[in-house]
């Protein structure tokens, strides 16, 4: 099996450095495309690789870079961000790929850049990463003694200044237009769409931003081609994605599998199934913002396509397992606190929103409940479902509460007139 | 770790530095106010004042950045901050006994610093270390796979 995202990565040891990474066939994608092949034909097979945004949203890659104007309707600056600020809870796979091969995320960069024809590049990490930060300085600092990053780039007459942002640190951050005011110096807010940030993105200038793993399949896809990343997906799907698993298993870890796996090889195969003493009952399968799924739901293959058949989102594809000896109303009280703690309260559903739903939740794990409150959160999962607020953190807090509901109704109704029996 | 109300020689060009970096000066704020925070552990209500003149921003302007982040101090912390992660995975794999521990050893609760004002406990949201849960970030270091004796070894080394 092909690992090509993770395949320079040693647990433990230093990451590559420019002449490694080189003598590993790194920086050839770069070379043999840079000034050699036009970039609207690097952006075509980008669309036509498959690729999907590895932030949780999905979105064809290719499509995003075509919204881009072509810079003779749009002259001036034009940016072209990755999003390192990997804040979902569970998710842990942004920071393997940032420290574990950061030549390969800013051979990624270059070659998007030059796709949309960006001439500034930006890499947006928390700043609670700062062995991450540390490393993709460092190999900016290296890429750009080489002549890899700069004017005229290896010759072909195109030009990239990189920074690297050190975040300072909140969750909405990470969604693409709150992101902008972030760099821009103001509250990370989201912004209205349209318009787009490919046409008015930071300070009005034309605009793409990636997450980490979308862009360290950039230079796989333009070295080996579109037929070979189709073919390293399963059950229809094209290219590897690092999925990943952390509670109560054996292995909790980080795992670059064909897009497409189902999800039971992740957790009994590579997560080596559950502990002794412990059940799976339920799982996260992307992190904090999407919805349960059970023991049953196991065969869905892991991608965009196969979990929305089923109603449900991969998200960021590491999942959190629920086990039998946790309380699971405890479990998404947790999740409701993050929620409510980051929402960056520009739209009031949210805002008042979310910390009445912790609330709810608290009174209900310590006795205090009523059977109305169960009501309430169940009416709340509305109010805050998608096109009520004005970003999308709500809505995915409230996957979790909407199937917990369903799924756990028998353990809420037992908190109701008596403290949690599990603590 | 400058103690001065005001800002020092060192500390303006410095700033100086960042502003001209970027393509507007108030796209260097949150630098320049981490940047402030690494050299005195938080920023003052004197120096945010400062700062502000310095980015062409008013007070108002600032300080709504400056208490909108969770990493960007208003207030003072210890010479150590840890910051224990409180979610979802940390949370299911021992945070609550690690916080009641270092409630026990050293008589603090998140958002509070010992009376020897050496460590400071703060929540923070998932490190992306969640295959080593539980986890912190003691001051910028990751520690994974805590226990109570794992933290009292590293506390006890932060405090030699």
């Amino acid at each position: 099996m092909e690992r090509p995202l993770t395949r320079n990565i040693r647990p433990g040891a230093a990451p590559l450095d420019l002449v490694s990474y080189q003598r590993a066939g790194g920086y050839e994608a770069l070379r043999s495309t840079i000034g050699k092949i036009a970039p609207a034909a690097v952006i075509t097979t980008i669309a036509e690789s498959g690729l999907g945004g590895r932030g949780g949203g999905g979105f064809s890659t290719g499509r995003k870079w075509q919204a881009m104007p072509s810079s003779a309707e749009r002259p001036g600056p034009r940016y072209f961000i990755i999003n390192g600020d990997e804040m979902e809870p569970g998710t842990f796979k942004d920071r393997l790929l940032l420290e574990g091969d950061p030549h390969q995320v800013l051979e990624g960069l270059v070659l998007s850049a030059y796709a949309v024809q960006a001439n500034h590049g930006i890499i947006f990490i928390r700043g609670e990463y700062a062995e991450a930060i540390r490393r993709m300085e460092r190999v900016v600092a290296e890429a750009h003694a080489a002549g890899l990053l700069g004017n005229n780039i290896l010759g072909s007459g195109f030009n990239l200044a990189v920074d690297v942002h050190a975040s300072a640190g909140r969750y909405i951050c990470g969604e693409e237009t709150a992101m902008l005011n972030a760099l821009e110096g103001k509250r990370a807010i989201p912004r209205a769409k349209p318009p787009l940030p490919q046409t008015s993105g930071l300070f009005g200038h034309p605009t793409v931003i990636n997450n980490v793993e979308t862009v360290c399949n950039i230079p796989h896809i333009i070295g080996r081609g579109v037929e070979w990343y189709r073919s390293l997906g399963l059950n229809g799907e094209a290219g590897t994605k690092v999925f990943g698993v952390s509670g109560r298993v054996n292995r909790p870890g980080s795992y670059e599998l064909p897009m497409g796996t189902p999800m039971r090889d992740l957790i009994d195969e590579h997560g080596g199934g559950m502990r002794a003493g412990f059940s799976l009952r339920a799982l996260l399968p992307g992190g904090a913002s999407t919805g349960f799924l059970l023991a049953e739901d196991l065969d869905i293959p892991m991608s965009v396509s196969g979990f929305a058949k089923r109603g449900h989102r991969l998200g960021t594809g590491t999942a959190i397992v629920l086990d039998d000896r946790t309380c699971p109303v405890a479990f998404i009280h947790n999740l409701q606190h993050f929620f409510a703690q980051e929402s960056c309260g520009w739209c009031a559903p949210c805002r008042d929103g979310l910390p009445w739903v912790e609330q709810t939740l608290n009174a209900i794990e310590i006795g205090d409940g009523t059977q109305a409150d169960i009501e309430l959160l169940s009416e709340m999962t509305g109010h805050l479902s998608p096109g009520r607020t004005f970003c999308a953190l709500a809505p995915g807090a409230m996957a979790s509460l909407q199937t917990g509901l369903a799924y756990f109704r028998e353990d809420f109704e037992q908190h109701i007139g008596r403290s949690c029996a599990w603590h | 770790m400058s103690t001065a109300e005001t800002l020092t020689p060192t500390e303006r060009a410095a700033i100086v530095t960042l502003i001209a970096h970027g393509p507007a000066p108030r796209a260097a704020c949150t630098d320049v106010l981490r940047y402030v925070q690494e050299q005195r552990r938080y920023v003052s209500d004197h120096v945010l004042g400062e700062v502000a003149m310095m980015l062409g921003m008013s007070i108002a302007e600032i300080d709504e950045v400056a208490t909108f982040y969770n990493l960007l101090f208003r207030r003072p912390v210890g010479e150590a901050v840890l910051f224990l992660c409180d979610s979802i995975t940390c949370w299911m794999m021992g945070q609550p006994e690690l916080q009641a521990h270092l409630h026990r050893r050293l008589g603090i609760r998140p958002g509070e610093t010992t009376g020897d004002g050496r460590v400071t406990l703060l929540p923070i949201v998932c490190l992306g270390h969640c295959d080593h849960a539980p986890a912190m970030l003691l001051g910028t270091a990751l520690h994974g796979d805590l226990d109570c004796d794992k933290l009292d070894t590293l506390l006890c080394l932060e405090r030699d």
